[in-house]
């Protein structure tokens, strides 16, 4: 049988399917503890990242009507996104390791020929001590920049660095 | 073979690396360190379902408001499948591409080129029970671009898939054949795998052809399968 369908890049003009409000998971009308998620994205030179589309995907709380588990949201030209969901729990991980409350995040842009996957993970939350994929990083500092710190009431922040110092630790999934 | 078995790992070569010195925008934006392998885990496994009631379909980008755009009509039809041959039934795919005469309907664009008020350039289908899919669109305008001095990319539409799992995410081009600048294109030839990469150039069907109405084309996506890779019968 033939193997995967190759990726190629989402280019710049991506926006055509951008939709007011996708990036508010809770849009269908979900209740629960409401948060946002925001950030920079900074390219290697650390110039704003302004064509990028992030996807941010969560298993909890599980999907339902009213609430999609998925949204996109379109960098601005200072680079920034920002999400509105609701705050995730633990998820099991393999065996029987639990995992700490994270989102998971794909960017996509030009330049990336294919999508760069990582996590966001919550500053202060107990699990993330013993979450398999933080304890496989050894390196605090590189630890660091898959855990979003709090910058208000229910606000969180993660900057993304695709390239150079501070670069934030990308996953293959 | 269950939804918490992993997705295989794709076959070498038939991904395109990060860092592609040919396609001048991957300068600044690959990363340098290796990448963190993660075993897949529910959050990889699962996806989002996205539903025609919330995200209604749209077929036809070939006209707006009853009024058709300008170029050559084209169907496009084919079938998602993994890597199994398994049809990915009742899956979202995203539709987007420049017009006929290869400007896209977006301020971001500013190639000097028409923008057609009948052509929005966007859509949307739901694959059937067997994987398969269907829309009607406007063959795209080839458009040059800044990435080395008489860059033009080829004829092309954009597609995004969902498939089952956040892991089988797929954001990709479809090509046609026998165009010109497809030997030039650095998007097109960052796959090493040669039958990897001529998979993402259509061909034309007969048989998706509508007497006249429009040219038809065929284009299968394969997401990723479930488990190892299976041993080829006698290899």
């Amino acid at each position: 049988m033939a193997s995967a369908t190759a990726s190629q890049t989402i280019g710049p003009f991506w926006h055509l399917l951008d939709e007011t409000g996708s990036g508010d998971l809770t849009r269908f009308g979900a209740t629960g503890e409401r948060i946002t998620l925001g950030g920079v994205i900074r390219d290697g030179d650390g110039a704003p990242v302004g064509d990028a589309c992030v996807e941010i995907w969560q298993s909890d709380p599980p999907a339902s009507e009213s609430f999609l588990g998925f949204g996109r949201c379109a960098t601005d030209a200072e680079g920034r996104f920002r999400f509105t969901t609701l705050k995730p729990g633990p998820v099991p991980g393999r065996g029987n390791a639990l995992q700490a409350p994270h989102l998971a995040i794909a960017i996509f842009a030009r330049g990336l020929l294919k999508g760069l996957v990582t996590r966001a993970y919550f500053a202060g939350e107990r699990l993330n001590e013993t979450d398999p994929l933080l304890a496989a990083i050894e390196d605090p500092a590189r630890r660091a920049t898959l855990i979003a710190r709090p910058e208000g009431a229910a606000q969180w922040r993660l900057d993304i660095r695709l390239q150079g110092d501070g670069e934030t630790v990308f996953l293959e999934i | 073979m269950n939804d918490t078995t992993p997705f295989r790992p794709y076959a070498a070569g038939t991904q395109p690396d990060y860092d592609v010195p040919a396609y001048g925008s991957t300068k600044k934006r690959h990363p340098m360190q290796p990448l963190v392998p993660l075993p897949h885990t529910v959050t990889e496994l699962s996806g989002p379902r996205f539903t025609a009631e919330r995200f209604p379909a749209a077929a036809d980008l070939s006209q707006r408001h009853g009024r058709a755009a300008m170029g050559e009509r084209i169907i496009v039809a084919g079938r998602v499948v993994d890597e199994d041959g398994r049809p990915v039934p009742h899956t979202m795919i995203e539709i987007w591409q420049a017009n006929a005469a290869g400007r896209y309907q977006i301020d971001r664009d500013q190639h000097d080129a028409p923008l057609d008020a009948n052509f929005h350039g966007a859509g949307r289908v739901f694959t059937d029970a067997q994987g398969r899919y269907r829309f009607v669109s406007i063959k795209p305008g080839a458009y040059p671009w800044r990435n080395h001095p008489n860059a033009w990319r080829p004829n092309h539409i954009h597609f995004s898939l969902f498939g089952p799992g956040f892991a089988t995410r797929l954001v990709t081009q479809m090509y046609f054949p026998g165009d010109p600048l497809l030997p030039l294109d650095p998007v097109f030839n960052c796959i090493a795998d040669t039958a990897a990469r001529d998979r993402l150039v259509a061909s034309f069907d007969l048989a998706i052809t509508q007497p006249d109405y429009a040219l038809g084309y065929r284009f299968d996506f394969v997401l990723r399968g479930r488990g190892a890779t299976p041993v080829e019968a006698g290899a």
